[in-house]
């Protein structure tokens, strides 16, 4: 019942998406061609030789292109998060007209959880054809990047949802950008290995939650996965998720009841 | 004991807000089937809070309330299903067109596409927006924007429907149209609740109100029976230079069951208007301007309250 409901809303935005599905595919496709031409190959030219050893012994663009798939499924669950739905509660009050008929909270929720699934399967998988046409990809496995990357957008989705429900401004939107968001994106090994910070730092590192989307989808891509560490990055995202959309659920309850 | 016919009832029905604001204050109500139920009362009455309630979107603080026999503490999704509502602001989703908009709303409902698809058609018919059914809503005016919202909130063929201030912000001949609208879904047998602090829409369309004011019910009944019980027949307003309102002092005595004293205007209430004026002229009081009206449900308000009720 919930998921059939659920499906409902994210067959609204679906709706709303069909018009603009193309162009979003194509931005899917030249953001990532852009940034591993930019980053990989002008940067990573810079890098001799004895450099890359530090990059498990691949070339940096190889060793960036699957970092940057988990901070892009960060980034589009970020968007996705904060401005749309607080337009769905404040500005066009999309919610208190779905919540007039039997929808709940909840089937709002995990319906837009499932949209936020299907964007970045999407947009996943359209990074990882740009991975493989730019020869980075190593192994089947890739493919499974795919789901991970979902999971990384909708855990982050579902905590972000949670915040935005408490939210009467976009004030707080740009504090998340700049002081949550921006720092995962720079320090979470997408753009250098977290063994060139201070022990103190690394540790901080494996607290965050983009780390473990990055290292289960680079293990994944370049077939160095570190099979025993993978259950606990996955376990990590995984209660990331749930406990998130259980905080949401009630964030938004409230928010709506108010 | 629940009537049978009653669609809603409500005993002692309190809505307190966590800042321990008291909106709605044990308030008693029976809606019956078939019927227009009017809330009348000024911004901040009450009014938006216990429709609010009605339509499981507010938890109820105390008392007791049913809702097509059922209990919005438990049973809010199942009352939904059978409800129509009309909010305050419109919310259309502005990134559909009309068409959509209705379709989508359908699917909400779990309505089947095909029946959706016929529904569709006929409410844009109703609402007299067929021509506009491929169009965006957001250039639509605001009384297309309500027409919408109401054929919005019969796509699941409701029992009952409400709507709240369902003509604030319009302009007269869109208040006409959406009235006749109105009265149309009425006369196919539809139960509505309509908040409104327009007496002329409370008059046009409901068949029982219940006015309120600072979270209380003060009167109820039909709006002749309102009349009838809290004002007289007929109503003379008077309005006078500064100078001799200042000077009038108790020379219109006598001349009223009562006499209200507006910031611009006297009102004198009795039985006959012309009669009265007639005796004002006799007690030479130079008049600046006259009226004789019959009482409205405006006059009530005043009376009850000492308050007009769009201020």
């Amino acid at each position: 019942m919930t998921v059939l409901a659920s499906g409902r809303v994210w067959q609204r935005n679906f709706l709303v998406y069909k018009r603009l599905w193309h162009r979003s595919i194509a931005f899917g496709f030249l953001q990532p061609v852009l940034f591993l031409t930019a980053m990989g190959i002008g940067v990573g030219a810079l890098m001799s030789n004895q450099d890359l050893a530090a990059f498990g012994g691949v070339p940096y663009i190889d060793w960036l292109g699957p970092g940057l798939l988990s901070a892009m499924s960060m980034q589009t669950a970020t968007f996705e998060s904060t401005y749309p739905i607080m337009n769905k509660i404040m500005w066009g009050r999309n919610y208190e007209a779905m919540l007039s008929t039997p929808l709940t909270t909840r089937n709002l929720i995990v319906g837009e959880l499932f949209w936020v699934a299907f964007r970045i399967g999407t947009l996943a998988s359209v990074f990882l054809v740009v991975l493989a046409l730019f020869g980075i990809v190593r192994s089947p496995l890739a493919l499974l990047a795919v789901p991970v990357a979902v999971l990384v957008g909708t855990a982050f989705s579902a905590c972000l949802v949670a915040f935005t429900a408490t939210q009467r401004n976009d004030v707080g939107f740009s504090a998340i950008f700049r002081f949550v968001i921006n720092p995962l994106f720079l320090f979470s090994g997408t753009f250098f290995p977290l063994s060139n910070l201070p022990d103190e730092a690394r540790w901080v590192a494996w607290l965050t939650p983009l780390f473990h989307g990055v290292e289960l989808i680079r293990g994944l891509v370049l077939d160095s996965l570190d099979w025993a560490a993978a259950p606990i990055h996955l376990g990590y995202l995984l209660a990331m998720l749930v406990t998130g959309a259980l905080i949401a659920d009630r964030t938004l309850r409230r928010r709506m009841a108010g | 004991m629940t009537d049978q016919t009653s669609l809603v009832h409500a005993r002692g029905l309190t809505k307190r807000y966590a800042n321990g604001f008291t909106a709605v204050d044990a308030v008693d109500f029976d809606v019956r089937s078939g019927k227009a139920f009017g809330f009348l009362g000024p911004n901040g009455a009450g009014k938006t809070s216990t429709m609010r309630m009605i339509a499981c979107s507010s938890p109820v603080t105390e008392g007791e309330l049913t809702v097509i026999g059922m209990d919005p503490r438990t049973q809010g999704r199942q009352i939904k299903a059978r409800l129509g509502v009309v909010p305050q602001n419109d919310n259309l989703d502005t990134e559909l067109t009309v068409r959509e908009n209705l379709e989508m709303y359908a699917r909400y409902f779990d309505i089947p596409r095909a029946v959706a698809n016929k529904r569709t058609d006929e409410l844009l018919e109703f609402v007299q927006l067929a021509e506009r059914a491929r169009d965006q809503v957001e250039p639509l005016s605001g009384g297309m924007k309500r027409r919408l919202t109401i054929a919005r909130a019969l796509i699941n063929e409701p029992d009952l429907v409400i709507l709240d201030e369902p003509t604030t912000g319009l302009d007269p001949q869109a208040r006409h149209l959406l009235w006749e609208r109105l009265y149309q879904l009425k006369r196919r047998g539809a139960t509505l609740i309509i908040t409104t602090h327009y007496m002329d829409e409370a008059e046009q369309l409901c068949d029982h109100l219940v006015v309120m004011d600072k979270a209380k019910i003060v009167a109820e009944g039909s709006p002749r029976q309102l009349i009838d019980q809290h004002a007289t027949k007929e109503v003379l307003e008077l309005r006078f230079t500064d100078a001799v309102r200042d000077s009038l002092d108790g020379r219109l005595d006598g001349l009223a069951d009562r006499i209200e004293t507006l910031p611009d205007r006297l009102l004198l209430y009795t039985a006959d208007g012309e009669g009265a004026l007639e005796q004002v002229h006799q007690r030479d009081i130079p008049v600046e301007s006259a009226l004789v009206r019959r009482s409205s449900l405006e006059d009530v308000f005043l009376r009850l309250t000492g308050r007009s009720l769009v201020e």
